[in-house]
């Protein structure tokens, strides 16, 4: 290889092809073989061999427990070199993805047509991966008003984006673009209106703010080429004997980023950064090195290096990251570091939770995620000891293990570069959620006082707020519904467009659940979904919050959802129960809420609650319901 | 690099392009003797040559190409000339 473009990832095995085809030749396993080789940094020839690998799979039906997602893909350059690399890239983040392409050289308007393939796929998304010369033909400046070019151009992704919403309920990507490098006058180039430059910036900018309405989410293609440098993004030889729309060197590493949008967009994103202490938030060993004897801040070049990597963690916990550690360290001397160097960042109240003990890091890994109630698949570990990345990877591969190069000047780059908190939406609970980690660690200090579970509870003073119609919160609705993994009884995922529409929909009960206590806010907590068959409820989602587990919140939503369900002279309700990889903790609601099994078919279980013989339990939580959320 | 060296180090790379290890290149030898090698493959053919001998191509010069042969021998042109 000869550039490392994802220094986060293990550098691909020479030997990538023998190892696909020892994978075409296994009976199961085949969809985590796949994953496990895809998570290496991998050239376009080997994402077509594992794209190749997939297809083979997929034929045989042997592609668990990858989850499907069809991706339309319309291009106004050549996308041959691009689909195996996306279906390629998919598997490192857990997706049979199958790329529907239309056919180069069709016209925009004629990828609509469903024989082409787009959309008879009935896609999960549809990505519009258009580049300037789709909009901007020529480098001449033109008589014509630049701002009318702009218009125009605004208007062509406008109609199509707007056509594909009118004829498909995919979620529809775009992309920023790509200024070409060459300027017509040079540095005055971004104040002339209709040069090249000018008319990409406009551009980008009146997409953001008119086009990333409801429903489009944007891949940000300019901000990678400025990543890997203008010079390197186009090739003009392979445009011209290929119609490759940028440098095929560049294809694994845009995959790689659409990959992280549709990952987003699928509640992949990770949730937890754990840090090592030594060699990785500061420079030198603190048991050996003492607290005056680590490297940190300014002044010198290592210890500046250790001081990046901490604004980096900071910076991301302020966006709503949860941070942790996991040393191998005496305690005492580690906290003491943390709370007294005066060149620390982050001090001890920055972080959720520590595991700082002897033990090896797998198992400390294990215990946070207890801990913090959280899934290992959104654990980051970051950590500068081979040795111990290697064990965290073989023993709970679930983890990401970000991959660092020797010099620790670039650990805080690697960081951020690596793209793992990739996000489509940005709410309030985001800004607020280690916050209300805090608030959870004081309620369980609280819980282990208190011997009568109900006296604690009934001591938070709860109070749930019930929300089923009006403007505020679906956002949020659709980012909890996205994003749930392990309390989600069907693991079904709505974009922001498709939730408008059930919120809409007279029939359809869409519920939100927030729920404030003593220590605070904790935002929405719960979404509900229910839609009418017959005299039925059927329970299409039910999400909840894993913080709040055990606080009684899902009996508050049954009394609310069955009150609801008989005003509407609803007679059952059904509830469903989808097993996957991650929900397991969900298995037994429906039992545990009163419902009788009535169906066990493959890959869904239904239960049955019938209101007539329904009680509403008396619950710890004061109930306030409202058309506008608090 | 001579012309032999040149085309051992050549097979591996058709070999991995075209993801057939059968593949023993000979200087006569033209796409239609070499399953998969087809206009696509010719694409990704070159770009791992670059990359693999360092090497640039100039526009429209890979397509001209006739045979195996034509090409190592544009290979050992480009290097000489480096």
């Amino acid at each position: 290889m000869a550039v490392r473009r994802m220094p986060w990832l293990l550098q691909g095995p020479e030997d990538l092809r023998r190892r696909s085809e020892a994978i075409d030749s296994m009976n199961g396993g085949r969809g985590d073989a796949l994953r496990e080789l895809a998570a290496h940094e991998l050239n376009n020839n080997q994402l077509l061999r594992l794209a190749r690998s997939l297809n083979l799979a997929r034929a045989a039906g042997a592609e668990g427990p990858l989850s499907n997602f069809t991706l339309g893909l319309v291009s106004n350059a050549a996308s041959d070199f691009i689909v195996p690399a996306l279906e390629g890239t998919g598997l490192r983040h857990g997706f049979a993805l199958k790329v529907e392409a239309a056919p180069f050289g069709v016209t925009l308007q004629a990828a609509l047509s469903r024989e082409f393939g787009v959309l008879a796929t009935d896609p999960d998304a549809i990505l519009l991966a258009l580049d300037y010369r789709a909009y901007f033909a020529d480098y001449a400046l033109r008589d014509t008003d630049a701002d009318v070019t702009v218009d125009d151009a605004l208007d062509k992704l406008r109609g199509l984006v707007r056509a594909f919403q009118a004829s498909s309920r995919a979620a529809i990507l775009v992309q920023s673009i790509v200024a070409p490098p060459e300027r017509l006058f040079g540095s005055f180039d971004r104040r002339q209106p209709g040069t090249p430059a000018w008319l990409a910036a406009r551009f980008n900018d009146r997409l953001v703010a008119e086009i990333l309405e409801t429903g489009v989410i944007l891949v940000d293609v300019e901000a990678l080429a400025a990543q890997v440098g203008l010079g390197l993004w186009y090739d003009h030889t392979q445009y011209m004997t290929a119609r490759l729309p940028f440098a095929d060197e560049c294809v694994p590493l845009y995959a790689e980023h659409v990959l992280r949008v549709v990952g987003a967009m699928r509640g992949r994103s990770r949730k937890v950064l754990v840090v090592d202490l030594d060699n990785t938030l500061w420079g030198g060993v603190v048991g050996e090195d003492g607290i005056d004897g680590i490297q940190l801040g300014q002044g010198d070049p290592r210890g500046e290096a250790f001081l990046c990597v901490q604004r980096a963690a900071l910076a991301l916990k302020q966006r709503g990251v949860l941070l942790a550690v996991c040393s191998k360290n005496d305690e005492p001397v580690a906290r003491k570091a943390i709370r007294e160097h005066p060149e620390m960042l982050l001090r001890e109240n920055d972080f959720s939770a520590f595991q700082i003990n002897w033990e090896d890091k797998a198992t400390n890994l294990k215990i946070l995620a207890e801990r913090l109630s959280l899934g290992l698949a959104s654990f980051v570990f970051l950590d500068d000891n081979p040795f111990e990345r290697a064990q965290v990877r073989q023993f709970v591969p679930q983890v990401m293990v970000l991959e660092l190069p020797s010099d620790p000047a670039s650990y805080a780059s690697v960081l951020m570069n690596a793209g793992l908190f990739e996000a489509v939406t940005f709410s309030q609970e985001d800004h607020t959620r280690v916050e209300q980690y805090a608030a959870n660690t004081r309620r369980d200090t609280l819980r282990a006082q208190s011997c009568d579970l109900g006296a604690f509870l009934r001591s938070l003073q709860m109070e749930a707020i019930f929300t089923t119609g009006g403007e505020v919160g679906w956002s949020r609705f659709a980012q909890l519904i996205n994003k749930s993994n392990q309390f989600n009884l069907t693991t079904r995922r709505y974009n922001e467009a498709e939730i408008a529409a059930l919120v809409a929909d007279p029939v359809t009960l869409t519920l939100q659940v927030r729920l404030v206590d003593q220590f605070g806010d904790n935002g929405m907590i719960s979404a509900v979904i229910a839609v009418p068959e017959g005299d039925d409820w059927v329970l299409d989602t039910w999400v909840m919050s894993c913080r709040v587990l055990g606080r009684e919140v899902e009996y508050a939503v049954l009394n609310h959802v069955a009150a609801e369900a008989r005003a509407r002279g609803i007679r059952r309700l059904i509830g469903v129960y989808r097993p996957t990889e991650r929900n397991g903790m969900a298995r037994d609601h429906y039992a545990k809420l009163g419902f009788v099994r009535v169906a066990a078919r493959e890959g869904e279980d239904r239960w049955m609650l019938d209101l007539a013989q329904f009680t509403a339990r008396d619950v710890p939580i004061t109930i306030t319901s409202s058309l506008v959320p608090a | 690099m001579n012309t032999e060296e040149i085309l051992a180090k050549l097979t591996p790379v058709f070999r991995d392009v075209l993801d057939n290890d059968r593949i023993t290149l000979a200087p006569e030898m033209t796409a239609r003797d070499v399953e998969g090698w087809d206009s696509l493959a010719n694409i990704r053919l070159m770009i791992t040559i670059e990359e693999e001998f360092r090497v640039k191509f100039d526009v429209g010069e890979f397509q001209e190409y006739r045979n195996v042969g034509d090409l190592a021998a544009g290979v050992k042109r480009r290097l000489a000339s480096h």
